[in-house]
């Protein structure tokens, strides 16, 4: 394998300060089969802790079904086939030794559509922290609250349905359960995607303010956002002829943004395509 | 052909009103003029043809109070087991299910003959209110796990990802997200069986049998309002009268529940607004 086509940023840690810190994803040769359709193949990534990588690419080049392997959603559904590695911490998360209800406290995601439980504000984020074993759970939810700046809006609301909140709110909800655990990597799936443009920024904002303690894997489909909050940027592409999705290229989002030398990412972040 | 298609829809709704309306004029028509509330707390006389239904009413509703506690938490957890959102071997939940369609189309009767040699002499239950009780279990049981599966079923995959993604168990997940959201499936699935229950007749004749003194246990057999209408229907000369009034009451009751089921329903959908 290429080391220098598979992980650029390697090669020029002095250009990104927070890519000096350690891998604490990494993965190799990742392929996922839906029965005998090919989603993805052979895709290798390291995620470097402390940084937001973005994942770009046009649709259907399987980058949300990328991004839920890492927790092992992606087994929940019916003829699933995973290939390859993916080493969270040096542990193989496909190892069946793993604990799923542990990895995925330690692995949050966050879905394109906010999933609010059928369940009071502050049940919400109390369930999930219940369910862990954690105690001072007020305090906790309070804490998660404002770490998203949801806890001045619904602080007099706690006991109301979270489905009465708009949809930003719940997006930043959904951000709140999920950072309540203190996991080490936050998995979000194009969370603006279904959000107005000023509570997208919203939680822009949050992302880059969360950075600091979390690391972020984000799938977005808006440039714009990625160039602007990924520090890695990881471009996905469909391989018409086989039929699947591959990785075309990956590097600082600057480098992918200004300085990369193939053409169909040229055009696709020139906005001449995709 | 669009006026054709019209006049048929509107006959074939009018010939479904004239039956209902028949059947309802036909038995209040020849049960009010005698009526009165006497006739629900007095003993019943001479065969039942004089006096009244009291003992026959309260059978009846233990018989369908004790099959619905049994049928409820079984089938809950059935239909949980059998949604498409429990993780389980594919061919075993389909055998299932072929097992409960089948089950679903069995006659009285037959459930009635089951229940006589499994629940009355294998268990040595005797004819009883629990015999007859545990034979409605098992033929609302198809009906009842049907209702509350496609509920379970119903419930949105983004909430049971969710669930996932949370680390959950899958007993914090059923019981806390899934079950109240079922909640209106279940009361569905509750108003179909009861109904069931109360019509039921074949098969109490062999289980819970005929006699109409007031039960003074669960093993004592007692007589249902149905079997008590078809007995005096068919075996009791002179009992025309108070078949009637017993058909009405029948009816009564069946409406009495099917509303009070209506309006918790309705008042849980209505908190549960709150979450659509």
């Amino acid at each position: 394998m290429n080391d220098k086509k598979v992980y650029p940023w390697k090669t020029e840690l002095g250009s990104n300060p927070c890519c000096i810190s350690d891998t604490i994803i990494s993965i190799n040769n990742l392929s996922l089969y839906y029965g005998k359709k090919c989603a993805f193949k052979d895709i290798s990534i390291e995620v470097n802790k402390n940084c937001i990588t973005g994942i770009i690419g046009p649709s259907g080049c399987g980058k949300s079904s990328f991004i839920q392997c890492i927790n092992r959603l992606a087994d929940h559904v019916d003829g699933v086939e995973v290939t390859g590695d993916i080493f969270f911490h040096g542990q193989n998360v496909y190892d069946s030794r793993v604990n799923l209800i542990n990895l995925r406290k330690k692995i949050g995601l966050i879905f394109q559509v906010p999933t609010p439980l059928p369940l009071s504000i502050y049940e919400n984020i109390a369930l999930p922290l219940k369910e862990h074993g954690f105690d001072d759970i007020s305090k906790r939810v309070e804490r998660a609250l404002v770490d998203v700046g949801l806890w001045v809006e619904v602080k007099d609301k706690l006991k109301d349905s979270a489905f009465k909140l708009s949809g930003g709110q719940k997006q930043r909800l959904c951000i709140a359960r999920s950072i309540a655990l203190e996991p080490e990597v936050l998995l979000l799936d194009e969370p603006c995607s279904s959000l107005d443009p000023i509570s997208s920024e919203v939680i822009e904002k949050l992302l880059l303010n969360l950075k600091s303690r979390f690391t972020i894997l984000i799938v977005t489909h808006n440039l714009a956002q990625a160039r602007r909050v990924c520090d890695h940027l990881c471009a996905f592409w469909y391989d018409l002829n086989n039929q699947h999705g591959f990785l075309l290229e990956c590097g600082t989002s600057h480098d992918l943004f200004e300085n990369s030398s193939n053409e169909v990412l040229k055009d696709y972040v020139g906005g001449a395509r995709g | 052909m669009n006026k054709l298609t019209k006049i048929f829809c509107w006959l074939s709704g009018l010939v479904i009103s004239l039956v209902l309306i028949s059947i309802l004029g036909d038995i209040i028509l020849n049960s009010l003029e005698s009526f009165n509330l006497t006739f629900l707390y007095q003993v019943p006389m001479s065969a039942g043809r004089r006096g009244g239904i009291y003992p026959i009413i309260i059978s009846t509703l233990l018989i369908t109070g004790i099959s619905t506690l049994v049928t409820v938490p079984i089938g809950t957890l059935c239909a949980i087991y059998l949604s498409r959102h429990y993780p389980s071997t594919l061919v075993f939940k389909k055998f299932i299910k072929r097992m409960i369609q089948v089950l679903s189309g069995v006659p009285s009767i037959v459930f009635g003959l089951f229940g006589n040699a499994i629940f009355c002499t294998f268990f040595g239950l005797g004819f009883s209110i629990l015999s007859g009780a545990l034979t409605l279990s098992c033929m609302c049981l198809p009906l009842f796990i049907t209702s509350v599966e496609e509920g379970v079923s119903s419930i949105p995959d983004e909430v049971i990802h969710t669930t996932h993604s949370l680390g959950f168990s899958l007993y914090t997940t059923f019981k806390s997200i899934v079950l109240p959201l079922a909640i209106p499936s279940i009361l569905s699935g509750l108003v179909l069986s009861v109904g069931r229950a109360l019509a039921e007749t074949a098969a109490l004749i062999f289980t819970s049998g005929y006699v109409d003194r007031f039960p003074e246990s669960l093993l004592d057999s007692g007589r249902a309002l149905s079997v008590h209408i078809y007995d005096l229907a068919m075996n009791v000369p002179g009992g025309d009268q108070n078949a009637y009034k017993s058909s009405m009451v029948l009816i009564g009751l069946i409406l009495i529940i099917n509303s009070v089921f209506n309006i918790i329903a309705k008042i849980i959908s209505k908190e549960g607004q709150l979450y659509e």
